[in-house]
């Protein structure tokens, strides 16, 4: 029992690890633009298949492949942003916003479907299968290597915002953004470049969520709602707390796994609803979530 | 002036009470004309959207609070009419006295729902609707008594083909009604006030948390009735059919193609919406391309008329008559009865705020701030 304990711990661990850097991408749109971006999910999900076509059509490994699939979604991040988010304005922006991030997943599965079919898919190479034995525990490969490029990956986004001239402004948005209007920076740029890195972190999110599930174009509504979840526990646009929700989230997931595989799931929205009724704004929500 | 616009505001109504009359004898006689169960099928659905995005709207388009969670209501109605009619072994028409129970079971849960999600505002709300239908999704997947994945059939009915849609058409036309009925009760202008600044409302003396929570639960009262009305046409309940996460979509495409927060509008929107869903549905079997559709559709709204269609027709009709000049002379002119032409429209911040200002003073002999239920 101890010992089934501990490995959920570190499954939950190295699977949050994963998480993480799908909900960073979220809280950052979120921080910047002010916006939650419902097609995350299935963005993940568009990124796996990306990953799959590459592999089976032209035999690219899954790592390797993501030399590709990363600016690629940078590319529809930005062109989503460009061509949608941009043109709204005004009181209804909240709703407008989740609307069309709503049809823009819509419109992305369908394609998914009419391309893929319905049949779930899962990501295969050698790493994927095998695992290895350490310290008593039996760890696959893919959560080991998927952790290890989580970890990189938020740590480049960490030192884009907190080492750069564009982290600079990012930042400067997320606080006030007619001041940093004000102050010359760009703030339609600052947005659009935003929501391309938001997006382009789910082609290394969507690559480690195939290799380790089997998925379908719908997979995207479980996994948002998921990843939704996570932010708002961690306090909306907070990506220390996106960090600590997930491994939480996920940790607290795979230990109730153990007793009721069906309700670890239930487990999870109502630890966000029993949390939120305690302390509305998250663990480490940065500005109030009640202010309007 | 003064006179001539009440003569028109006069005519107006009288033509708008004919429209009306004209149209109550259109929708009454519409399954004599179109006996086909085709197209009663199309009216049948249209009907209990009407009814739910009505009940949608009545909360949510009004309060600025976008609740993804109304599924929640709907499929409970379902399961609540389901499991009644099998634990208490009801069988045939008896079934449909199970349907006000449908309704308390949607009230039930509203309370504790709304107690706990409208505590929180914008995004936070909407994440906290979307993970409590996910909850009752899951629910509904893994208790024994919802019958997990098979969920749950209703008893049979001894009607015979031909007139099986018609008796539907006119009980969901009788919930539409209601759900109409009921939203003109006086919750609006203190829900607006809510949505245009909730904070200064709240200053106002309006009791914001009551108001909600009274809208929110009216609202899934109704909804979780048409549930229960919708399962037993449907003759059955699956958790992904009850607590769908595009039933809660269309609501709120349909309610922002009509015009948020308006009457008549999402009851457009459902009207143009629910056919063409159910057409794409039914021509092209594997749903994908109406799914398609459906996202670019919604993005065509969301850039060309975002404020809806009810309130953008509104405003060309009104240029056109006017041709330019203010269609309502300044308030030291205005008479009351003029007030009655914008009745349709969803008010202004300025002008609800202005409006909820005076309420006060008006009601204060009585010795109440307008906040009360």
């Amino acid at each position: 029992m101890a010992r089934q304990i501990y490995q959920a711990i570190v499954d939950g661990i190295l699977v949050g690890g994963v998480y993480a850097l799908m909900a960073v991408g979220l809280t950052l749109i979120f921080g910047v633009l002010d916006i939650i971006n419902i097609a995350q999910g299935v963005l993940v999900i568009l990124g796996a298949y990306l990953s799959y076509s590459l592999e089976t059509r032209l035999g690219v490994d899954l790592f390797l492949g993501l030399l590709i699939t990363i600016p690629a979604m940078f590319v529809i991040g930005v062109f989503i942003q460009w061509a949608f988010i941009r043109r709204l304005r005004g009181r209804e922006r909240t709703s407008m916003t989740l609307l069309v991030t709503y049809a823009v997943a819509l419109i992305i599965e369908g394609i998914l479907y009419e391309i893929y079919g319905p049949n779930p898919k899962q990501l295969t190479a050698s790493y994927v299968q095998s695992s290895v034995h350490v310290f008593g525990f039996y760890l696959s490969y893919i959560y080991l290597y998927g952790f290890v490029l989580a970890v990189v990956l938020v740590v480049a986004i960490y030192l884009l915002l907190y080492r750069t001239r564009l982290g600079r402004s990012v930042r400067a948005t997320m606080q006030d953004e007619t001041a940093a209007r004000l102050i010359g920076i760009e703030v339609n740029r600052v947005a659009a470049l935003t929501f391309g890195v938001g997006v382009a972190v789910t082609a290394a999110g969507g690559m480690l969520f195939g290799a380790t599930n089997a998925f379908n174009p719908n997979s995207g509504y479980d996994l948002i709602s998921r990843l939704l979840a996570i932010v708002i526990l961690g306090g909306l646009g907070s990506i220390g707390g996106a960090l600590a929700a997930s491994v939480f989230m996920l940790t607290l997931e795979s230990l109730v796994d153990i007793w009721s595989p069906e309700w670890a799931i239930v487990v999870f929205y109502a630890v966000l609803v029993l949390v939120l009724v305690i302390r509305p704004t998250g663990f480490f929500g940065r500005q109030p979530v009640r202010a309007q | 002036m003064t006179g001539r616009m009440m003569s028109a505001v006069s005519r107006q109504r009288a033509a708008a009470g004919l429209a009306l009359v004209l149209l109550a004898v259109a929708v009454i006689v519409f399954p004599v004309v179109f006996s086909s169960p085709v197209i009663t099928n199309y009216a049948i659905y249209a009907l209990i959207f009407i009814a739910v995005v009505t009940a949608w709207n009545m909360f949510s388009g009004f309060s600025g609070y976008i609740s993804l969670g109304q599924a929640v209501f709907f499929g409970s109605g379902a399961y609540a009419v389901g499991i009644a009619a099998r634990a208490w072994h009801i069988t045939g028409v008896g079934v449909f006295a199970l349907l006000p129970l449908a309704a308390a079971v949607g009230a039930v849960i509203a309370v504790p729902f709304g107690l706990v999600a409208l505590r929180v505002r914008r995004h936070t709300f909407i994440v906290i609707t979307i993970a409590v239908f996910f909850i009752f999704q899951l629910m509904a997947y893994n208790f024994a008594f919802t019958g997990g994945s098979v969920g749950v059939a209703a008893p049979f009915l001894p009607w015979s083909p031909t007139t099986f849609n018609d008796r539907f058409y006119y009980l969901t036309l009788g919930c539409a009604v209601v759900a109409v009925l009921v939203r003109r009760a006086r919750f609006g202008l203190r829900l607006r006030a809510i949505r245009d600044d909730e904070d200064r409302a709240r200053g106002l003396g309006v009791r914001t948390m009551r108001v909600k929570l009274a809208a929110f639960v009216l609202s899934a009262t109704i909804t979780g009735l048409v549930g229960g009305v919708w399962f037993l046409y449907l003759t059955q309940v699956q958790p992904p059919s009850g607590f769908d996460p595009l039933f809660d979509l269309s609501l709120v495409l349909m309610a922002f193609l009509g015009g948020l927060g308006t009457i008549s509008g999402p009851i457009i929107g459902a009207l143009i919406i629910e056919p063409g869903q159910l057409y794409l549905t039914i021509k092209y079997t594997n749903g994908y391309l109406s799914e398609i559709l459906l996202g670019a559709l919604f993005l065509a709204i969301v850039i060309f008329v975002p404020r809806g269609i009810v309130p953008t027709t509104g405003e060309w009709l009104r240029r056109l008559r006017t041709r330019g000049r203010p269609a309502v002379p300044p308030a030291s002119q205005r008479a009351p009865a003029a007030t009655g032409l914008r009745s349709e429209e969803p008010a202004t911040s300025d002008e609800g705020r202005s409006r909820l200002k005076r309420r006060p003073e008006a009601s204060g002999k009585k010795g109440r701030a307008g906040g009360t239920i």
